[in-house]
C-alpha cells in the first residue's frame, strides 16, 4: 500500500496572506488584515501572549470589579494568561482586556515570555531538555 | 458566571502554584487533525490537569471567514487545550494543542510566532490531514518535527516511505510515538529541542 503524497513548501518572504484576501482595495496588502485582526485593534491593548505570566502587585482595592478581584486572587502566585482564561472561563481576548486594565492600574505585573529567535539560545534549549528529562 | 463567591473561585490547586521566582515562560505547539491525540499528548506530560482556553470568532473573523457583510454573524467557538511543565524555578514550559486549520491560529496572539517549535502529530490512517499544516509551518518558518502516533489499527509504512510521502527535508526528524505514554511524549519533545539548532541552520541557508 502506498501512502498519499505531499509537496513541501518554503518560507514566504512576506507573511502569508489570509485564506480569502479578495476584498476590494486591500487585496494588494493582505498581510495588514492579518496584523489588524490578530493584534491590538484598538491600539490600547497590551501585547499579551498566551504565556505571559501575570502576578498581582496588590490586594484588590475596594473599587475593583468582581472580575478584577478574581484575577488578583488567582495571580497571588504567577499564572499565565492562558491559565487565567481557562480558570475564569473567559475568552482569551476578553482576558487580555481585563489584564490590560489591571496593568494600567498597576495592580498586576506582566512577565513577558521568551520567544523563538532566529538563532536558538542553546543554554535555553539545554535548560528545557534538563527539565523534560526529569519528567 | 459568578465571580463573587470567592470561596468557590476556580483556580489551581495549591500544589499547582508556580513559585514566585517564575520569571518567564516558553511554549511549544502540538498541531494535528481532529482526534490525532493532541490533547492526550498534552495530558501525558503536563504537571497540571490539562486546561482549555477558548476564543470566539466573531468580529475578528471578518476578512478571514467569508461572512463579511452578512447580517447574522455566526460566532464560532474555538477551543485549545494546554498543559504545563515547570523547567526550573525561573522557567516554565507550556504545551498547546491546536486545531490544524490555520484560520484559527490568529485568534491567539503569537501562538506560532513566539513558539520555540511545533510538533506535527500524524495518524497514518489519515496522513493527508496533516499535509496542509506542514505546508503552513514551512511557509511561516516555524521549526517542527513530525511525530507518528502509532494507533494499533493504523497502516504501518516504512519510515523511508513516510518521509518520501510527506516530502520532509532531511533535517526534519520523524519519530514514532505512543502519546498515551509520558516517556514517549517526552521523547518527542526532546527530539524537537535537540533539532532546533539544525532546523534553524537549515532555514538560514534556504
Amino acid at each position: 500500500m502506498t501512502p498519499p503524497r505531499r509537496q513541501r513548501r518554503y518560507p514566504a518572504q512576506e507573511p502569508p496572506p489570509p485564506a480569502k484576501p479578495e476584498r476590494q482595495g486591500e487585496a494588494k496588502n493582505p498581510e495588514r488584515l492579518y496584523v489588524v485582526a490578530g493584534a491590538d485593534e484598538d491600539g490600547a491593548r497590551a501585547a499579551l501572549d498566551l504565556v505571559t505570566l501575570i502576578v498581582a502587585r496588590a490586594d484588590p482595592p475596594p473599587s475593583a470589579t468582581p472580575e478584577q478581584t478574581a484575577v488578583l486572587r488567582l495571580c497571588a502566585a504567577p499564572l499565565s494568561v492562558a491559565e487565567l482564561s481557562a480558570y475564569l472561563n473567559l475568552p482569551f481576548s476578553a482576558m487580555t482586556v481585563l489584564i490590560t486594565e489591571l496593568l494600567t492600574a498597576e495592580l498586576v505585573q506582566a512577565r513577558a515570555p521568551i520567544v523563538r529567535q532566529a538563532v536558538p539560545d542553546r543554554s535555553l534549549l539545554e535548560a528545557v531538555m534538563h527539565g523534560l528529562q526529569r519528567l | 458566571m459568578d465571580f463573587n463567591g470567592s470561596d468557590t473561585l476556580p483556580g489551581p490547586r495549591t500544589e499547582d502554584h508556580l513559585p514566585h521566582t517564575a520569571q518567564a515562560a516558553v511554549k511549544i505547539v502540538i498541531v494535528g487533525g481532529f482526534g490525532v491525540g493532541k490533547t492526550t499528548m498534552v495530558g501525558s506530560v503536563s504537571e497540571i490537569r490539562p486546561l482549555t482556553t477558548e476564543e470566539t470568532m466573531t468580529q475578528a473573523g471578518i476578512g478571514v471567514d467569508d461572512n463579511y457583510g452578512s447580517e447574522s454573524k455566526t460566532a464560532t467557538t474555538v477551543a485549545m487545550d494546554f498543559g504545563r511543565i515547570s523547567i526550573t524555578d525561573q522557567l516554565v514550559l507550556y504545551l498547546f494543542g491546536t486545531p490544524g486549520q490555520e484560520r484559527f491560529w490568529f485568534l491567539w496572539n503569537g501562538l506560532f510566532e513566539g513558539a520555540l517549535g511545533a510538533v506535527v502529530l500524524v495518524d497514518t490512517r489519515r496522513l493527508e490531514v496533516s499535509f496542509d499544516v506542514m505546508g503552513r509551518l514551512e511557509e511561516r518558518g516555524v521549526p517542527f518535527v513530525v511525530a507518528i502516533n502509532s494507533f494499533p489499527d493504523a497502516p504501518r509504512y516504512p519510515v523511508s516511505e513516510l518521509r518520501k510521502a510527506l516530502d520532509l527535508s532531511e533535517e526534519i526528524p520523524m519519530i514514532e510515538c505512543d502519546v498515551r505514554r509520558r516517556a514517549s511524549s517526552r521523547d518527542v519533545l526532546m527530539t524537537l529541542m535537540r533539532s532546533l539548532p539544525s532546523l534553524a541552520l537549515a532555514r538560514s541557508r534556504a
